[in-house]
């Protein structure tokens, strides 16, 4: 089962965490749980959709509490590993916010 | 934190942890055996006090230091060990074949000040080892590598509990007893090894792909384990381009596990499956396993054709876009790589694709002859779909009822079943009578 782990809220990084994440990065590739990882422009175009009538806002947002800064996405075999990935990761970013879901599919 | 709360925890850290555990501790004991002896009593000593201290900040770091200490425990009591212990006075020299092996210095090591990513690779190593059965090697991977309970193995292959824990105690008895030592094998015997981790891999992700027997066509979790170890041995060993090719192949594969079975769980042959269900994600990982491969500029081996020629399905956006003549080519490559007479009905499923059934058929009447083929459902199953093409209706129907009374899955009996039936004695085709040839 998948699962995307993002943070929505985290200090900025220095050097040395940009190395260590590096390596997580690595040793999740290592262990074959990561699929994909990546960054977002806090900055994005807010999108919204009424009566058939899409409305396109361009950013930045003074409410960016649920704007996702950084996604990974993993394969594990249960809810538990997600989450045992994700405590490593936040043992290593330090303070922040963020969130695990469940992806729909492929199964 | 609720006991069972804390068992789910401590059941996912062992699976992302053990392999590392184990490994670890193999080379400091040089015994596998006891390694994951070690390793399961640090497993139940964190079952017992994780519902009370909670879990630890790194737990696969306690798990590893708590076994350690066993194991320094037993090393202090025991003869046996300590004469295991001088011998790895030539770890060093294991470690710089390694290095070499993998074509780079070994900057993991340097970095994480252990050799990690060594320790697996050799785990992998030992426990495909040829000295023991394909059956053994399978399910010692599973445990030693995907951190499988003996249940979850005995399920994933329909047998017994009892059955998998004995096959592994005979395993780990055989490595030691053959003093089979715990290394990256060396240059003579290294491709003849590193083909079995391959065989040994691709065996499990078969298994689940399209399960031999039972009444399930796919077992999807054992593809995932599969294309798990798959991506493992990718990082450990990059300078292997069949390596790049199992995990292309697997990736591909895997990416229309979705689309492959109907509503009633039957299953779909390719060219029918809805190409919108293909997990394009998996699919992108495996074009760049297969360009990994290709750019360490090696003459292909046989796991990086059957990627390459799944590639070809993954590039056709409709079935009709397919390549076939580039996959006869490839076909071609491969039969001249492994010369089977499985490669061969594929290689004639092409050139039926590529320049008409009459072509294919030409190719397929010689496998009649080959008694590795006799009991193999495939064989009329194709002949059936060809001659069907060719307006042979009746002749069809009796390849189709002997494929469906040689498969062993019950899914897939129930199609060959169908195919037969929609060709009426005498009649004209069925509703499903223009059916493609349905090769996985």
């Amino acid at each position: 089962m998948r699962f995307l782990m993002t943070t929505s809220k985290a200090d900025p990084p220095d050097d040395k965490l940009v190395a260590e994440m590096d390596r997580l990065v690595e040793e999740m590739t290592r262990k074959g749980v990561l699929l994909a990882a990546g960054g977002l422009d806090p900055v994005g175009t807010h999108v919204s959709s009424s009566g058939g009538k899409v409305t396109m806002t361009d950013g930045p947002f003074t409410e960016s509490k649920e704007t996702i800064l950084s996604f990974a996405l993993v394969e594990v075999r249960s809810k538990e590993e997600a989450i045992e990935l994700a405590k490593h990761f936040w043992l290593i970013v330090g303070n922040g916010e963020g969130a695990i879901r469940q992806v729909y599919g492929p199964e | 934190m609720t006991v069972p709360e804390a068992h789910r925890a401590v059941d996912a850290v062992w699976r992302l942890e053990s392999a590392r555990i184990i490994a670890g501790l193999a080379r400091l004991v040089n015994d596998v055996g006891l390694a994951e002896e070690l390793a399961q009593d640090a497993l139940v000593a964190a079952l017992r006090q994780w519902p009370e201290s909670g879990i630890p900040p790194n737990p696969g770091g306690w798990l590893m230091a708590t076994a350690r200490h066993q194991a320094i425990d037993r090393i202090r009591r025991s003869e046996r060990l300590r004469r295991n212990l001088e011998l790895l006075g030539h770890e060093a020299r294991q470690q710089q074949q390694s290095a070499i092996f993998d074509g780079q210095p070994d900057l993991d090591a340097v970095v994480e000040g252990e050799g990690v990513r060594d320790d697996l690779l050799r785990l992998m190593f030992i426990s495909c080892h040829p000295v023991l059965s394909t059956e053994a090697r399978v399910a010692l991977t599973l445990k030693l590598l995907g951190g499988l309970t003996t249940g979850e193995i005995a399920r994933a292959f329909l047998s017994t509990e009892p059955a998998i824990a004995q096959r592994i105690v005979r395993a780990k008895r055989t490595l030691a007893s053959r003093q089979i030592p715990f290394e990256v094998p060396p240059e003579p015997e290294r491709a003849a090894r590193l083909a079995s981790v391959l065989e040994v891999i691709y065996l499990i992700f078969n298994e689940g792909y399209t399960a031999t027997a039972g009444d399930d066509w796919i077992r999807p979790e054992l593809c995932y384990e599969a294309l798990r170890l798959g991506r493992m041995l990718a990082e450990l060993s990059p300078a292997e381009p069949e390596v790049h090719g199992l995990a292309a192949l697997m990736e591909i594969q895997a990416s229309r596990m979705r689309a492959r079975l109907g509503p009633a769980g039957e299953p779909i042959p390719l060219l029918e499956q809805n190409r919108g269900a293909w997990d394009q994600l998996l699919i992108r990982r495996g074009f760049a396993a297969l360009l990994r491969a290709e750019r360490l500029g090696r003459p292909p081996g046989p796991y990086m054709v059957q990627a390459a020629i799944a590639a070809c399905h993954a590039r056709a956006q409709r079935a009709g876009d397919t390549d076939w003549e580039r996959i006869v080519a490839l076909y071609e490559l491969l039969a001249a790589l492994t010369p089977t007479p499985v490669v061969e009905l594929n290689r004639a499923v092409a050139v039926a694709m590529a320049f008409g059934a009459a072509r294919g058929l030409e190719l397929v009447d010689p496998l009649l002859a080959r008694p590795e083929l006799r009991d193999y459902h495939l064989l009329p199953s194709v002949r059936g779909d060809l001659l069907a093409r060719l307006g042979r209706h009746e002749e069809a129907r009796t390849e189709f009822e002997r494929a469906a009374a040689l498969a062993r899955n019950a899914r897939e009996r129930a199609v060959l079943l169908g195919r037969a039936a929609a060709r009426p004695p005498g009649g004209q085709a069925g509703p499903s009578g223009s059916r493609p040839a349905g090769f996985p």
